[in-house]
C-alpha cells in the first residue's frame, strides 16, 4: 500500500558494519500448544515448516518460522502476504485453541551486515555471540529495550524491536558500529 | 634528587621523547613512561598533599596500590580528578595538576593541620560535630565543604566516549604475570575458551623485574614465549590494559579496558567495560608489598622497596643517589642489589631481623653493601623530601645510634597477596603465620549457583611467593579449574624455576617495636586518609574492637585506594593494641571495584540521544514539525499542547479545548495500550480481571471497565471491545500497557494456567487518532468509505472498514463528552491517515490538541484519571464507580479485599466536585482543613484535591477531590489552605461539570 511506511523510511548507516532498516516485513504472532498435532500440522501446511527448536529459526516456503517462547512463534513473510497468511492460518487451525495476530506494523526491523556484526551486537545484548550459530535466534534486550535477533548468515543478523523505539535502536546500532570502535578480539 | 639514569629502562624508548605538563610546567619523558616515572625523572618528588593534614606526599608505589600519587588530569571536557600517576601511561600533551592544596603545592596553608594533629585524632569528626547543633549548618558544614574531597569535580560534560561489551568465557584469568600466563597455558590446553587480562600494558608482572630463571632461561624469555603461544591459539583472547574490576554472583565479572586513554588521538572509546560471564575465574593478581610503620614514613622519597626497584629497572629512574633499604624480609635486598648494579649508592640495609637475610644478603654484602641486622629506623629526616635517617635498635624504644644521610628510603614490611577479587564474592581467607599474611582459604572459595567454587587464586595471589612455587601453584590451580569445568586436565608440565633461597620474614608492625607516642604519631598507616599508628591505638583504647568499626572511626582504608597498603598493617596494629591475634581481628570487607573505574565506563554509550529510549508514535514527525510542547508519559513523549507563535502554553490549551468543543479537534491516542485477549475462556478471564461484567459484552460493542489489584485498589481503566466470540481488545492507559499485559500473563501462567486464553500486546501495531467535536462525523465522511452515521456506529459501538484508503477500526467512544471517534489504523499508515484527517478537517478549522486539553475536557465531564484520582490507595467505591462493579459476579481480582472492614468504612474519603467560590483554580494536591489536631499534633484534614484545572468551557476553576463523607455534603463549603498562608473556599458539588445528561456524545 502506498500509504504504508516503515518507522524510519529505510534509514541506513555505514560504520565498520552496515546498519539498515529492512523494507516492510510481514510478521505474525502465532500462539498455541506445540505438542498439539493439529497445531503442528497447521503450521506445516500453511508455512511449509516444522515447529522450530528452542531459540531456532525454521525456514519454510517463502516464510521463516521463529521460536519466540514455549507457546509462541513469529512467522515472518512478505508484507503483502500477511492478511492472506493470517486467514490461511486461522482456517487451518479451525477450532484448535490458538491465536493469530498480525504484528507487522508493531515492529521495526534492522539488518546488520559485515564480518564484525557479532561484536556490534555483543556491545548491546547480554548474549554469547561467539557461540551463536546461523539459524539461532535470541529474545533479549539491546541496551535498554526489548529485542529479538536471528543469525541469517555468518555476516548477517536481523534485529527486531518495537516500532516506537526504532530511532533509538537505529542510533544504538549505528553508534556501536562506528569506525574506530572495533573490538577485534573474535 | 630523583633523576633519569643514562642506562634507560626495560619499558622506556629513549628515542621517543614526549612532552607533558605538571602544574603548568613543561616536562619531558619517554614513550613507555608512566606519569609517575616521568615526574620522578624530572625530580618532581612532591606530587600532592594528604587529605587531612595536607602533608607533602610523593609517590610511594609503582602500580595500582599507589595511595599518594593522585592528580587532576587534563582540562575542560577531558578533566578527571584522582587519576593515579603510577597507572597513567604518559602521552604527548598530557597535562596534570596536583590536588588538595592552597595556594600552591609547594606552599600550602592547610599544612597547618599537621601541627594541629593532636587536636584531630581518630574519631575527630564524630566527637567534634555533635554540639552545638546549630554549628553544623553554619560552621562545620561550610568548613567541611571547603576542605572535603581530594580532587575537583569536573565542570564540563565528558568529552570522551565509552561502551560496554558482553563476553562469555569458560575461564577468565585476571593477571598476566607468570602465574596468570602459566595458568592460561594450562587452561587453554584443555580446549576451554580462555580470556587473560592484564591491567598494565605489559605481560610478565613482577617476575621480570625480580629476576630468576624459568626452564633455564631468563624470566622475560618465558613470558615472551608463553604470550606468543597463547596468541596463536584460537580459543584464547589476550587483553592488556584491562583490569578485573569486580567479581559478582553467577560468574559475572567486570573487565575495565582502557582502550584509548593512553593515546587520546586514537579513534574509539576511552574505556570499554567488559561485562563477562565466566564459568571459572582464576585470580593471578600477585601480591602487594607492605610499608613499614616508622616515624616519617610518609616523607616524599620513602617508597616501597619493590617500587624503587621497578623505577630503576623498568623506567631507568632513580629516586635518589643514596638509598637506605629497610626491611624485615629478604626480598628488599633485591632492591639494594638492583640499585648497586645501576651504579647507585646504598649506604646501608637495615634489617629488623636479628639473624638477617639469606642468599640475597650474602650477595649484597659481597657487593660491598653495609648490612645492619636487628636495627630499625627511628625516624626519617626531611620535610618535602628525605634528607637522612636515624637508626636505632628494632627491639628498643628509638634511642638514636647513628644518623645517615640519604635521599631515599626503600622499605619492605613483607607481602600481602592481592585477595580482593577472590574475596568480592565471599571467598574466605586464612592467616599464614610463617609469611605473616592473609591468603585464600581454598576450602572456602566463593561458590556459584551450583554450590561449586568459581574463583580460584593462583601464584602469589594464593600466597605462593617463590618463583618455582608460583609456577607450580598456577599449574595446579588451573588444572583444578579445568576439572571443575568437567574437562580433562591437560598434562601441562611445571617448568623448572630457580631463585635464591630466602630466610624467613619476621613480622614488624611497629618500628622500633617500643616506639613512644611521638614516633607513633608520625608513623603513617594510611597515607591518603592520614591515619597513623597512634590513631588506631586510640580507637582501641576508646573501645573499638571490631575492625569494621575501627575502619569507619579512624577512616583507615576508606580512601580511594581502599587501604591496599594500609589494611594489614592497620589491623595488625589494632590486634596488638587489643592484645588479640591477627586472624581473630580479621580483615575488612573487600568490595568492587578493585581500583576506581570511570563513571563514563559505567554509563557506557547511554548518553545524549541514546541516554534513554524515547518512544515515538507513528505521528510524532508531524508533532515535531508543528511545534508540539511535549511531556513525558512513561518513555513516550506526548504533546502537552501545540502552542502557536506568540501563544503561552495555557493559551494554547484554552484554544485547543474551545475549538474541540465548538467544532472538531484531533488527538494522537496511539500510546494507549491495546491488548488482545483470545480463547474460549477469554470472557471468563476478563470477568476476573475487570470489576464489571465483560463476558456479556456483545460482538461489535464497547464497554468501559475498571481493573483492581488483589488488594482492591484501582490500578487501570479503559474501554474493552468485543471483536468476535473468542476475542476481546482491551484498551489500557498509556502507562499501563506493559504492566497490564504482564499482569494478565502472570495470572494466566501462575493461577489459571489451565484456562484457554492467549494474550498479545498490540499497542504498537496501530496508530490511533481521536477525532472529537460536533463536526467529527463530517470530517470522517469527507474521507469517504464506511458508514459512520449514528445508525451504523452508535455510541459505544465499533466497526471495521475503510476510511478513504485506510484500513480502519472505528470506535465510538468519548473521553471528552463530545461526539467522538477513535480510529485505529495500522501503524505504517498512521502518518498518512493523520495528514488526510488534517486536510479533511481544514474547513472545520480542525486542530490537534494535547494531553492537557484531554485532561481538562475529561475533568469537565467528571471522568477519573488513573494516577490523578487514584494513587494506589483508592478503590473504585471511593470514586462513586459502584455502577461499574458487578454485583452478580462471584469473584473478580480485588473483590475480597474491597469487603474488608476499612474498605467499607463510611469514613473513607469519597470523590466529589469542588467549585471555588471566587472562581479561582485550587492548587493541585491541596488538603481541606478539618477541626482539631491528630495524635501527632497535626491539623486534622478532611479531604484533598485530586484534579484541578481552569475550565475554558465554563470560564472558571474546576476541581475534583476526595472528601470525608463528600457525597453527603453537597453544597457545603470547605477551606483549602494555600502555600502563601491564605485559604480558598470551595463548595462541594457533583463532579460532572459539563453536559450531565451526556447528550453531546450520543449524537
Amino acid at each position: 500500500m502506498s500509504n504504508t511506511v516503515t518507522a524510519l523510511n529505510g534509514a541506513k548507516s555505514q560504520g565498520y558494519v552496515s546498519v539498515s532498516e529492512a523494507p516492510l516485513t510481514g510478521m505474525i504472532t502465532l500462539r498455541g500448544d506445540f505438542a498439539d498435532k493439529a497445531f503442528v500440522k497447521a503450521v506445516k501446511d500453511v508455512c511449509g515448516a516444522a515447529i522450530p527448536q528452542t531459540r531456532r529459526v525454521e525456514a519454510g516456503k517463502d516464510v521463516n518460522v521463529l521460536w519466540m517462547s514455549p507457546d509462541e512463534l513469529l512467522i515472518v513473510c512478505a508484507y503483502d502476504q500477511v492478511n492472506a497468511m493470517c486467514d490461511a492460518l486461522r482456517a487451518a487451525l479451525g477450532k484448535v485453541h490458538s491465536m493469530v495476530v498480525n504484528v507487522s506494523d508493531a515492529r521495526a526491523v534492522f539488518d546488520i551486515e559485515g564480518d564484525a556484526m557479532r561484536e556490534v551486537v555483543a556491545k548491546l545484548a547480554p548474549v554469547d555471540l561467539v557461540a551463536i550459530e546461523v539459524g539461532d535466534l535470541r529474545r533479549t534486550r539491546m541496551s535498554q529495550v526489548a529485542a529479538a535477533f536471528w543469525m541469517r548468515s555468518e555476516t548477517q543478523v536481523r534485529v527486531v524491536c518495537f516500532r516506537s523505539v526504532a530511532e533509538y535502536m537505529f542510533k544504538l546500532l549505528s553508534n556501536s558500529a562506528q569506525r574506530g570502535f572495533e573490538v577485534g578480539d573474535w | 634528587m630523583s633523576t633519569r639514569l643514562s642506562t634507560g629502562g626495560r619499558l622506556t624508548d629513549t628515542s621517543k621523547q614526549i612532552e607533558f605538563r605538571f602544574n603548568g610546567k613543561r616536562l619531558k619523558g619517554y614513550a613507555g613512561d608512566t606519569l609517575a616515572s616521568a615526574l620522578l625523572a624530572n625530580d618532581q618528588m612532591l606530587i600532592g598533599r594528604s587529605f587531612k593534614y595536607h602533608r607533602p606526599r610523593g609517590v610511594v608505589a609503582s602500580g595500582a596500590e599507589e595511595p599518594n600519587g593522585l592528580v587532576n588530569m587534563n582540562e575542560g571536557a577531558f578533566f578527571e580528578p584522582n587519576q593515579r600517576v603510577t597507572t597513567t601511561e604518559l602521552y604527548d600533551g598530557l597535562a596534570a595538576t596536583s590536588q588538595n592544596h592552597w595556594p600552591s603545592l609547594e606552599f600550602d596553608v592547610g599544612a597547618i593541620n599537621t601541627h594541629l594533629s593532636r587536636f584531630l585524632p581518630a574519631g575527630f569528626y564524630y566527637k567534634m560535630f555533635m554540639y552545638p547543633r546549630s554549628f553544623w549548618k553554619h560552621v562545620y558544614e561550610p568548613f567541611i565543604r571547603q576542605s572535603a574531597g581530594l580532587g575537583k569535580a569536573p565542570k564540563d560534560k565528558d568529552g570522551s566516549t565509552y561502551e560496554h561489551f558482553y563476553a562469555f568465557y569458560d575461564v577468565v584469568i585476571i593477571g598476566g604475570g607468570v602465574a596468570g600466563l602459566q595458568a592460561a597455558k594450562t587452561a587453554a590446553a584443555s580446549g576451554a575458551r580462555v580470556l587473560v587480562m592484564e591491567q598494565t600494558a605489559h605481560w610478565g608482572g613482577r617476575a621480570v623485574v625480580d629476576g630468576g630463571t624459568i626452564a633455564g632461561q631468563a624470566t622475560e624469555a618465558f613470558v615472551e614465549k608463553t604470550v606468543a603461544d597463547l596468541a596463536a591459539m584460537e580459543n584464547v583472547t589476550l587483553k592488556t590494559r584491562m583490569m578485573g574490576a569486580g567479581v559478582y554472583d553467577h560468574g559475572y565479572l567486570l573487565g575495565y579496558e582502557r582502550v584509548s586513554e593512553h593515546a587520546p588521538e586514537m579513534a574509539g572509546p576511552r574505556h570499554r567495560l567488559w561485562r563477562i560471564r565466566a564459568a571459572q575465574i582464576i585470580t593471578a593478581t600477585g601480591a602487594i608489598e607492605r610499608p613499614l610503620s616508622f616515624a616519617g614514613n610518609d616523607i616524599p622519597g620513602v617508597l616501597l622497596a619493590s617500587a624503587v626497584r621497578d623505577y630503576v629497572v623498568n623506567w631507568g629512574v632513580s629516586i635518589g643517589d643514596r638509598t637506605v633499604v629497610v626491611t624485615n624480609n629478604d626480598d628488599a635486598y633485591r632492591t639494594a642489589i638492583a640499585l648497586k648494579n645501576a651504579g647507585l649508592s646504598v649506604p646501608v640495609i637495615i634489617d629488623a631481623r636479628m639473624n638477617g637475610g639469606g642468599e640475597l644478603a650474602t650477595t649484597a654484602r659481597s657487593m660491598g653493601i653495609r648490612v645492619e641486622n636487628g636495627k630499625a629506623i627511628a625516624r626519617v629526616n626531611g620535610g618535602k623530601r628525605v634528607t637522612g635517617v636515624e637508626i636505632c635498635l628494632q627491639s628498643g624504644e628509638g634511642a638514636v645510634i647513628e644518623k645517615i644521610d640519604c635521599d631515599a628510603v626503600a622499605m619492605s614490611g613483607g607481602w600481602s597477596p592481592v585477595v580482593h577479587l577472590y574475596s568480592h564474592c565471599g571467598g574466605k581467607l586464612t592467616w599464614d603465620d610463617a609469611q605473616a599474611m592473609f591468603r585464600p582459604d581454598l576450602s572456602k572459595a566463593p561458590t556459584n549457583q551450583d554450590g561449586v567454587g568459581f574463583v580460584m587464586p593462583a601464584g602469589a595471589a594464593n600466597g605462593e611467593m617463590g618463583l618455582a612455587d608460583v609456577l607450580a601453584d598456577a599449574t595446579a590451580r588451573a588444572k583444578d579449574v579445568v576439572k571443575a569445568l568437567g574437562r580433562k586436565a591437560p598434562s601441562t608440565r611445571v617448568p623448572e624455576a630457580a631463585a635464591e633461597a630466602q630466610n624467613a620474614l619476621e613480622p614488624v608492625w611497629m618500628m622500633p617495636q617500643g616506639a613512644g607516642i611521638k614516633l607513633r604519631m608520625k608513623a603513617w598507616l594510611d597515607y591518603q586518609n592520614d591515619v597513623k599508628v597512634s590513631d588506631v591505638q586510640l580507637a582501641a583504647r576508646e573501645g573499638y574492637e571490631s575492625v569494621e568499626h575501627t575502619k569507619r572511626y579512624t577512616t583507615l582504608g576508606m580512601a580511594t585506594d581502599q587501604g591496599k597498603l594500609s589494611n594489614i598493617n592497620g589491623l595488625a596494629t589494632l590486634a596488638n593494641s587489643l592484645n588479640a591475634d591477627i586472624p581473630s581481628v580479621g580483615t575488612t570487607t573487600f568490595r568492587p571495584p578493585y581500583t576506581p573505574i570511570s563513571m563514563g565506563a559505567i554509563a557506557g554509550s547511554a548518553r545524549d540521544e541514546i541516554f534513554q529510549p524515547i518512544r515515538k508514535t507513528p505521528i510524532q514527525g508531524w508533532h515535531d514539525a508543528n511545534g508540539a510542547f511535549y511531556e513525558p508519559v512513561g518513555h513516550w513523549r506526548r504533546p502537552y499542547c501545540f502552542p502557536r507563535s506568540g501563544e503561552t502554553k495555557a493559551q494554547a490549551v484554552e484554544r485547543e479545548i474551545l475549538q474541540t468543543r465548538k467544532s472538531v479537534g484531533m488527538l494522537d491516542a496511539s500510546t494507549l495500550g491495546k491488548i488482545i485477549v483470545k480463547g474460549p475462556d477469554a470472557g471468563k478471564f476478563l470477568d476476573m480481571l475487570y470489576t464489571n461484567m465483560m463476558s456479556t459484552l456483545k460482538v461489535g460493542k464497547c464497554r468501559y471497565g475498571l481493573m483492581c489489584t488483589e488488594n482492591g485498589f484501582l490500578t487501570d481503566d479503559g474501554v474493552v471491545a468485543r471483536i468476535d466470540e473468542d476475542t476481546f481488545l482491551c484498551h489500557t492507559t498509556t502507562g499501563g500497557a506493559d504492566r497490564i499485559h504482564a499482569h494478565m500473563e502472570e495470572w494466566l501462567q501462575t493461577e489459571w494456567w489451565d484456562w484457554k486464553v492467549y494474550t498479545a500486546n498490540v499497542t504498537e501495531q496501530y496508530a490511533q487518532v481521536a477525532v472529537v467535536g460536533p463536526n467529527a462525523r463530517k470530517v470522517l465522511e469527507k474521507l469517504g468509505g464506511m458508514d459512520v452515521s449514528k445508525d451504523a456506529i452508535g455510541f459505544m459501538d465499533w466497526a471495521d472498514g475503510k476510511l478513504g484508503d485506510f484500513d480502519a477500526r472505528v470506535y465510538r467512544i468519548s473521553f471528552s463528552g463530545e461526539l467522538s471517534y477513535e480510529i485505529a489504523v495500522p501503524a505504517g499508515q498512521g502518518r498518512a491517515f493523520w495528514d488526510a484527517l488534517m486536510a479533511a478537517g481544514a474547513e472545520f478549522d480542525v486542530m490537534p490538541y494535547g494531553t492537557e486539553a484531554l485532561h481538562v475536557m475529561r475533568a469537565e465531564k467528571g471522568f477519573i484519571m488513573i494516577g490523578d484520582e487514584t494513587d494506589g490507595t483508592v478503590i473504585p467505591q471511593d470514586l462513586g464507580l459502584n455502577w461499574a462493579i458487578s454485583k452478580k459476579k462471584e469473584d473478580y481480582i480485588g473483590k475480597r479485599a474491597q469487603e474488608r472492614s476499612f474498605m467499607v468504612s463510611p469514613d473513607r474519603w469519597k470523590l466529589v466536585g469542588l467549585e471555588t467560590l471566587d472562581g479561582s483554580v485550587l492548587p493541585d494536591g491541596a488538603y481541606a482543613l478539618g477541626e482539631g489536631v491528630n495524635a501527632n499534633g497535626q491539623r486534622n484534614m478532611i479531604g484533598r484535591v485530586t484534579s484541578t484545572y481552569y475550565s475554558p468551557t465554563l470560564g472558571r476553576g474546576i476541581a475534583m477531590g476526595l472528601v470525608h463523607n463528600g457525597p453527603d455534603r453537597m453544597g457545603e463549603v470547605i477551606a483549602f489552605p494555600k502555600v502563601d498562608g491564605t485559604i480558598i473556599k470551595a463548595k462541594i458539588v457533583e463532579q460532572v461539570f459539563y453536559d450531565k445528561e451526556g447528550a453531546k456524545q450520543n449524537v
